[in-house]
């Protein structure tokens, strides 16, 4: 029995259930020609029933899921010989792991020592006999489920009311689920980085200037711990960042200007979709072309003007970035200039005052706080973004203002030291969390204040 | 203002002509500038796509040779018993080499042999492999098979790298060169569309790398990502929009649905790695995690778009279902929903879009493996096509460059198709009150 066929099970079990319940409420009332005595709808009964078939069987067969494999593996590796449940941990996870091969079929029984084959039998024959007896449990439940919702189905029944009760709650939960992934994020983030203090005090993390988180080849090595003082990512994301916005924040904002006051209908038609579309584009393709056609131009032309331009600059990461971010920024300063009401423009234009300085001293500072957040919001965007700065931009921890040099940023961190095999207790994977955290923190707090500004400051036009 | 009440008409008109040239010219640098951010975005968007273009549309056709191959009984199963393991651990190489030998007898030497059949592609054995297994009786006979060429003859033939250039850059020396020569003028080298690049898993032979793999992964990833988001999401918002009382505690989610929607992605992808994978015990590098980081990562964007869906619809239509005595669940069943289905849908496929060209979670939770086979379920190890597309753009060889570009116009296909899906549907599906 796989837990697909016991779903199928269950699942045809539901609909038996449906039509008993439906069929049991008709017959209270002596066929369709009562139906008017009853409270609810037949399907309402019928739904009730599958209800209450279903749900109690499917939130059983779930958690049994979840701890499945964790109990067996528990119980098989306890009967695995003492010699072998002594070996220090990280050839005992080489054990498991050739045991979770031979299980799913990817070595046989042949390729691994005898104490790993048998233990992987038992694993089998203890799966085996799991799922069987959750089948059995499952249906069992969902059987006795009918029987009982089918004894009390009476025509006065207010089948309806509790069916949909049952379905505002699924609606509630499914909305609950957004506070659950903040609370996920947050607690996922905070356990490991609090692992992580524990190890490396918060103060050296925050204020000092030195990273090398290298990776210990041997616990007694010099230097194996590593230094992690955040401060030159710091400084590296808000040096990319800002060459970002110096790019994003002009052409967004005059191109928004331009398109709402300027340009003709047709003009803005085409034009805006066309400059939306760089919003779509996935970021590893602005890495890619920051890494292959940007880096070496900015070099080569470095090189003409006497500059010495490192091949992951800041300022190639920082330049393509600003590209991938000039459509949030000006589609958000479009909304707020056209949402600036007319009567405005037309008394400045009264007044004598031109276009532009119609736009200047008027339009944009009406519009000033919703400018405002937009931009911060383009910043947290930009702190937060990941493919373009770990394509372009280095891993090396520089602390400088020079936008020629290399810089690394928070999330190009995160990235080296995830990705690849690693254990989850170094304090090398820790320090990724710790990294995560602050930069969790710091884009809801752009994200509040942003909020915040576009509330506090917004005019009422009447 | 006593002096501006002194003044004579005419000073003042003199004034005023002054300053307006001064203004004048103002308003004239304001509206070029304007001009000039909105050439510098658009000239941003054709740079972006004519580079990837320009360099990706050559890897849609390949060179293929095509040699007499003869399924040698000697070489493939010398001890005739067609016993299977036999056929599949047979030296094919040795029998593409031979058809080189036999076409190009004049090339003699090791050191020139070996330059011969550095042409064709080292994993074109394996199409010969797998026909063979398939139908052994193809052993003792001859059959013309078209093989792709090794991608450096590919970059010669397509003069990606210059005849005349060094043979360091150029990597083929004057004797292949010569032999290139013969082959085209033979016919035997021939521009195909390109099969290996549509239709295999990743690889490190720039001729044999495909994106058919990543395809998968996509595919599959993205489809478990549709199947949780958009159920997930739109309940969500009928029940904020229809059915949430205004207390402390909607506007909590309210608030809390907005931030999740500009939290960076990466962080999702922690979110992944210590939940799903620590925690769960999920395995790596596998579509199912893929699919649930994504799921959370775009509910946001489907909440807020069913939501403003939901709000479309005019509340004329949820008086008249509960005039008529429908519950109020049954109001928004049967009326609302379908209604504003086709803008919630419209909602849940932008949202995919953004979902496709995410990577930075994926590498976070593995999805980043060097992986050969195409992925048949939700379990087997994946990868994406934009994280295929990351791990090509790190590989040295020059061949891959177009090789990246191409996948990432495969890429761009679909956004556009999906967005023009979003767009279609909208069109066709919104109704106006």
């Amino acid at each position: 029995m796989t837990p697909a066929l016991t779903l199928l099970a269950l699942l045809l079990l539901t609909a038996a259930a449906f039509w008993i319940g439906r069929g049991r409420s008709l017959a209270t009332v002596g066929g369709p020609r009562g139906i008017r005595d009853l409270h609810s709808l037949p399907g309402h009964y019928g739904m009730l029933t599958a209800l209450w078939c279903a749900a109690p069987a499917l939130l059983i067969a779930v958690l049994w899921w979840m701890f499945q494999d964790q109990v067996l593996m528990g119980l098989v590796t306890s009967h695995l010989p003492a010699d072998q449940r002594a070996l220090p941990p990280g050839e005992f996870g080489l054990l498991v792991n050739d045991l979770r091969n031979v299980i799913a079929g990817n070595a046989t029984m042949a390729n691994v020592p005898p104490a790993t084959a048998a233990a992987a039998a038992e694993y089998l024959q203890l799966r085996s006999a799991a799922r069987l007896a959750l089948t059995v449990l499952v249906l069992a439940l969902g059987i006795i489920a009918i029987v009982m919702v089918r004894s009390r189905i009476r025509p006065e029944m207010r089948a309806r009311n509790s069916v949909e009760s049952a379905v505002r709650a699924v609606l509630f939960l499914c909305s609950l689920l957004a506070v659950l992934t903040t609370l996920a994020i947050l607690l996922s983030v905070l356990t490991e980085a609090v692992r992580f203090f524990a190890k490396v005090p918060v103060t050296e993390f925050l204020f000092s200037t030195s990273w090398s988180p290298q990776m210990a080849i041997r616990a007694d090595q010099v230097g194996a711990e590593g230094s992690f003082g955040a401060v030159p990512l710091f400084t590296g994301t808000l040096l990319i960042s800002l060459i970002a916005m110096l790019i994003a924040v002009p052409i967004g904002l005059m191109s928004a200007i331009y398109l709402a006051e300027y340009a003709s209908r047709r003009l803005r038609k085409v034009v805006k979709p066309l400059l939306e579309v760089l919003a779509g584009v996935p970021t590893v393709v602005y890495g890619f072309f920051a890494a292959t056609t940007l880096g070496p131009a900015l070099r080569t032309l470095g090189e003409n003007l006497g500059l010495e331009v490192a091949s992951e600059s800041a300022l190639n990461a920082g330049l393509v970035m600003g590209v991938m971010i000039i459509p949030f920024v000006s589609s958000l300063a479009d909304d707020m200039i056209t949402a600036v009401p007319q009567s405005l423009r037309d008394g400045a234009y009264a007044l004598g005052a031109t276009r532009s300085e119609t736009v200047r001293q008027v339009v944009l500072r009406a519009a000033l706080p919703g400018i405002v957040g937009g931009v911060l919001l383009a910043v947290s965007r930009a702190i937060g973004e990941t493919m373009i700065v770990v394509m372009a931009a280095g891993l090396a921890a520089n602390l400088t203002a020079n936008p020629l040099e290399a810089v690394t940023t928070v999330t190009v961190q995160i990235v080296t030291l995830l990705v690849g095999d690693q254990e989850f207790d170094s304090p090398k994977t820790l320090a990724a969390f710790a990294l995560g955290l602050v930069l969790f923190v710091v884009t809801l707090a752009l994200n509040a204040i942003a909020l915040y500004v576009v509330r506090r400051y917004r005019e009422q036009y009447e | 203002m006593n002096s501006t009440a002194n003044r004579t008409s005419k000073q003042t008109q003199v004034l005023v002509a002054r300053s307006l040239r001064r203004r004048y010219r103002s308003e004239f640098i304001f509206r070029a500038l304007g001009v000039l951010a909105v050439s510098l975005g658009v000239l941003a968007v054709f740079g972006l796509f004519g580079k990837i273009i320009a360099d990706g549309a050559s890897v849609f056709r390949q060179s293929y040779v095509t040699l007499e191959i003869y399924y040698d009984p000697e070489i493939i199963d010398p001890e005739g018993g067609r016993a299977p393991e036999a056929l599949a651990t047979a030296d094919y190489q040795a029998l593409i080499k031979a058809a080189l030998r036999e076409k190009f007898p004049d090339v003699e030497g090791r050191a020139n042999l070996r330059e011969l059949y550095q042409l064709v592609s080292s994993g074109s054995f394996l199409s010969l492999q797998r026909a063979v297994v398939a139908n052994p009786s193809l052993i003792g006979t001859r059959a013309q098979l078209t093989m792709p060429a090794d991608d450096t003859v590919d970059m010669f033939v397509k003069g990606q790298v210059g005849r005349n250039a060094p043979v360091a850059e150029r990597r083929l020396t004057d004797q292949q060169v010569a032999v290139v020569d013969r082959m085209t003028a033979a016919g035997i080298l021939t521009m195909q569309l390109n099969r290996e690049f549509l239709g295999n898993g990743d690889s490190r032979d720039p001729e044999q790398a495909g994106v058919r793999g990543a395809l998968m992964g996509s595919l599959l990833t993205l489809g478990l990502t549709l199947l949780l988001s958009f159920p997930i999401g739109v309940a969500a918002a009928i029940y904020l929009e229809e059915f949430a009382a205004r207390n402390r505690f909607t506007d909590l989610i309210e608030i809390n649905i907005n931030n999740l929607a500009a939290v960076p992605s990466i962080v999702y992808g922690l979110l992944g790695l210590a939940v799903f994978i620590g925690l769960f015990g999920m395995p790596r590098s596998a579509p199912v995690v893929g699919s649930l980081v994504l799921t959370l990562l775009t509910l946001p964007t489907v909440i807020i778009a069913s939501r403003s869906a939901l709000k479309a619809v005019p509340p004329s239509i949820r008086e008249a279902a509960l005039g008529m005595g429908a519950s109020q669940v049954q109001t928004v069943m049967h009326h609302v929903l379908p209604l504003a289905l086709p803008g919630m849908l419209t909602g849940a496929i932008i949202g995919m879009a953004r979902a496709l060209g995410e990577s930075a979670p994926l590498l976070m939770i593995g999805m980043v493996a060097f992986i050969v086979d195409v992925p048949q379920g939700l379990t087997d190890a994946a990868t994406v096509l934009p994280v295929q597309v990351f791990l090509w753009s790190d590989l040295p060889e020059r061949a891959f460059i177009a090789r990246t570009s191409g996948a990432i116009i495969v890429l761009l296909v679909f956004l556009v198709v999906m967005n023009a899906t979003a767009v279609y549907l909208r069109n066709r599906f919104e109704k106006r009150w």
